[in-house]
């Protein structure tokens, strides 16, 4: 303030012509001495020290082929290791338990620790080992005919014991002799365009498209002559073959006449790999992960 | 350049400081405030209240690991966290408020560093003697005595330190249980770590950074500083009336300032108030106290040390009536400050009231947007978040504010209802399905709304969210 009579002491000195100054003096500008405490200087050799400790405790230094391991033995990588072993060693009775009751009865309602386990650990097995060919939300492609767990059309079951025995054994693989085995012919070898392009019309009539209603009706005979075998009369199909529901809105490799015509020229034949380890040598999944996955299907919304 | 004289220090060392005791109306206002501001710290995790059998019954209580703030009658949960972010800005509204008007009080008389530096210097005052008896003992050998003194000093520290690291993981969980687990050795060692940093940094801070925690460590005084004004209350000294200072009987000519150094003696942070304001002062105004003192023996009025703005002593000095500290604190700035202070807080408190106890979180699953089923109808999936913040488990009905043909499904329920236990959230798949040929089965996008209502009828919550169909080509 200027209307002080005794100014600051600093102020003082440097009116007095005597500022505590470093004694540097830069053009006539000097710098004021105004040292740092000591105690900081001393903080600052105690993250020096600190910092050397650190890098002989835990890995630090780079090298060509890693780092100083540092004498504590530190390593994330272990931590990790460590934790899955805790965890695994947490859910092992859970996971025994999870083989060892009768699959169907594991509910909400019934069992909510083991259900809520398998949606849980499910989920993790489905997104490591299903999502590739039936994508990340279970809802398939079409375009590949990989087959949209969502809804509620199953080709041989929806049941969850249904939904085991699939995952388990795989569909059309020569992998596992239990796997899903069903082959439809192609029909392009067998019947004349004409009949290709009735019951093609056919299909789309009985599944409630647009249709060309004659060659529709044409096409009936043609159906109920070459594919009611499988596909049976009234064309629900059959799922102890895996014959698809042709009269339904659910069209595993698409519902255009394109898709249709396609399908029944060349046939198709869809595969999936065994998953059990037990059942084949080529399965990857133990008996609980294949149950967890099965329950974690099942709760998707088409589950039977 | 040049440079001229002896080399200097780059590094100066703390010049200790020995204040010297002291009593008056601020001392005992400043005693009143260390006794409310530690009672409150450590009694309040012992305070019990009853929520029923299956909550804590612990008044205050920040339960980290559920996620949940207990403070007697009300419960905060994750997503009411603007609750924290509303008080955050009502404590830096109110530093506004009380640094514009009364400078820096905070610092002066409730910062936790000044009042636990109190309690030590209080501590030190009682085994080492007042400021003479300490200066003697610093300058002393290390004898026998000296050792004596400064051993049971540092001992009555420490358990202060240990009392004040202690007291504070009590508000982390039940402060009975949590009690005994730490005399027991069955406390998590995160409760072990905490208390071990806590001592160390009462010790530390309280016994011998004191001052310098406020001059070099601490931001407050700096953005505090900055927001003070010449008109702002503060601790300073009647220049006009003091000078030019002098002892002695004759008084011809000369200040009602005796230069008795009482105020500087008495000083925590070892200054001179007369020099004027200083960055170090923390306006406790423990030297209004010890020169109010010296007047009243001398035969002169108080104040020569006093609560006054900057603008007081040209005013004063040009011989103006003294203008009242209130006619400082009542001014525009303040009102300002005060009234969005409270304008918040009227806020808060009313959203405490509104809230209901039910809550819902709707996440649409989009992977896929929707899924035809056989029937040609399509399905949409919503994860349902449901929290239930009442004291009783509740069973709740998920509906539609819709009159078009929607299907409302639970996944693993069968009907449209589900339980959520007390004081939990329950994560429900909802199915809404929208009946082949219907408008939101062909239409690109429909608004819909979920309402969820408890079974008692006591409340209900709704969400907004959308239906996405298969427009017919």
């Amino acid at each position: 303030m200027s209307d002080h009579k005794t100014p600051h002491p600093e102020e003082q000195r440097l009116l007095a012509g005597d500022p505590e100054t470093t004694g540097h003096s830069w053009d006539g500008i000097k710098e004021f001495n105004n040292p740092l405490p000591r105690w900081w200087l001393w903080t600052f050799y105690a993250t020096i020290v600190w910092g050397i400790a650190y890098t002989v405790m835990y890995p630090a230094w780079p090298l060509i082929n890693g780092a100083t391991p540092g004498i504590l033995g530190f390593s994330t990588r272990a931590n990790v290791a460590a934790d899955i072993e805790r965890f695994d060693a947490m859910n092992a009775d859970i996971r025994t338990r999870l083989t060892e009751v009768e699959l169907a009865a594991i509910t909400l309602d019934a069992h909510p620790d083991l259900y809520n386990y398998a949606i849980q650990g499910g989920a993790a097995v489905f997104a490591t080992w299903c999502s590739q060919c039936h994508g990340a939300g279970a809802a398939g492609v079409q375009a590949a005919g990989y087959p949209n767990l969502l809804d509620d059309d199953w080709l041989w079951g929806g049941t969850v014991d249904e939904i085991h025995f699939t995952i388990s054994h795989g569909i059309r693989n020569a992998d596992d002799p239990d796997a899903r085995y069903s082959e439809m012919p192609a029909f392009g070898d067998l019947l004349g365009d004409a009949d290709i392009a009735a019951v093609v019309q056919y299909l789309r009539n009985v599944s409630g498209q647009a249709a060309d209603v004659t060659l529709a009706a044409a096409g009936e005979a043609v159906y109920l002559e070459n594919c009611a075998a499988c596909h049976l009369d009234d064309g629900a199909g059959d799922r102890f073959l895996g014959a698809p529901n042709l009269t339904d809105a659910i069209w595993l490799y698409g519902g255009s006449e394109a898709a249709i015509e396609h399908s029944v020229r060349f046939a198709r034949f869809g595969v999936m790999p065994p998953w059990s380890a037990q059942a084949s040598s080529a399965g990857r999944l133990s008996e609980d992960q294949l149950r967890a996955v099965s329950i974690y299907v099942h709760s998707l919304g088409g589950g039977e | 350049m040049s440079v001229t004289g002896a080399p200097q220090k780059l590094y100066a060392a703390r010049e200790p400081v020995f204040p010297k005791r002291v009593s008056g109306r601020f001392r005992n206002l400043k005693w009143l405030i260390l006794f409310v501001t530690l009672g409150i710290y450590y009694v309040t995790p012992w305070i019990r209240w009853d929520r029923g059998p299956e909550l804590p019954d612990q008044a205050v209580l920040l339960d980290l690991a559920h996620r949940r703030f207990f403070f007697f009658w009300i419960e905060i949960w994750p997503h009411e966290f603007y609750f924290v972010a509303g008080l955050l800005i009502m404590a830096g509204l109110g530093l506004f408020l009380f640094t514009s008007a009364l400078g820096r009080v905070w610092c002066g008389y409730s910062c936790p560093q000044t009042v636990w530096t109190d309690l030590f210097f209080t501590v030190e005052r009682w085994i080492e003697g007042d400021r003479n008896a300490r200066l003697r003992l610093w300058n002393a050998k290390w004898d026998v005595h000296k050792w004596r003194l400064r051993l049971t000093k540092w001992l009555v520290w420490l358990l202060i330190a240990m009392a004040t690291g202690g007291a504070w993981v009590f508000y982390f969980a039940d402060a009975p249980t949590l009690f005994v687990d730490l005399f027991t050795g069955q406390a998590a060692m995160v409760a072990y770590v905490t208390v071990a940093i806590l001592t160390a940094t009462t010790f530390v801070f309280g016994g011998f950074m004191r001052e310098q925690v406020c001059i070099y460590m601490c931001p407050w005084p700096r953005i505090q500083a900055a927001m003070m004004d010449e008109h702002s209350i503060t601790v300073a000294y009647r220049d006009w009336r003091g000078e030019p200072r002098g002892r002695g009987k004759e008084r011809e000519g000369m200040g009602d300032c005796i230069d008795c150094n009482a105020c500087v003696t008495v000083c925590p942070v070892g200054i001179d108030i007369r020099d004027g304001q200083q960055l170090e002062c923390i306006t406790c105004a423990l030297c209004i106290d010890a020169c109010d003192d010296i007047m009243a023996k001398v035969g002169k009025p108080r104040g020569l040390i006093d609560y006054m703005a900057l603008t007081d002593e040209a005013h004063e000095r040009a011989g103006k009536p003294k203008v009242s500290v209130w006619a400082h604190i009542f001014r525009l700035r303040t009102m300002i400050y005060t009234a969005l202070w409270a304008g918040i807080g009227v806020g808060l408190t009313v959203l405490l009231f509104i809230r209901s106890d039910i809550d819902m979180t709707v996440a649409p699953v989009r992977n896929p947007q929707f899924v035809v089923l056989s029937d040609g109808s399509i399905r949409n999936t919503y994860d349902v978040r449901i929290r239930n913040m009442s004291h009783a488990d509740s069973r709740y009905t998920i509906s539609l504010g819709s009159d078009q043909p929607f299907e409302v499904m639970l996944e693993g329920q069968p009907g449209a209802s589900v339980t959520v236990p007390l004081n939990s959230t329950l994560l429900q798949r909802v199915y809404l399905v929208a009946p082949a040929g219907s408008p939101a089965a062909g239409r690109e996008r429909t608004d819909v709304r979920l309402w969820i209502e408890d079974e008692a009828g006591t409340g209900r919550a709704h969400r907004d969210t959308t239906f996405f169909g298969r427009p017919t080509p």
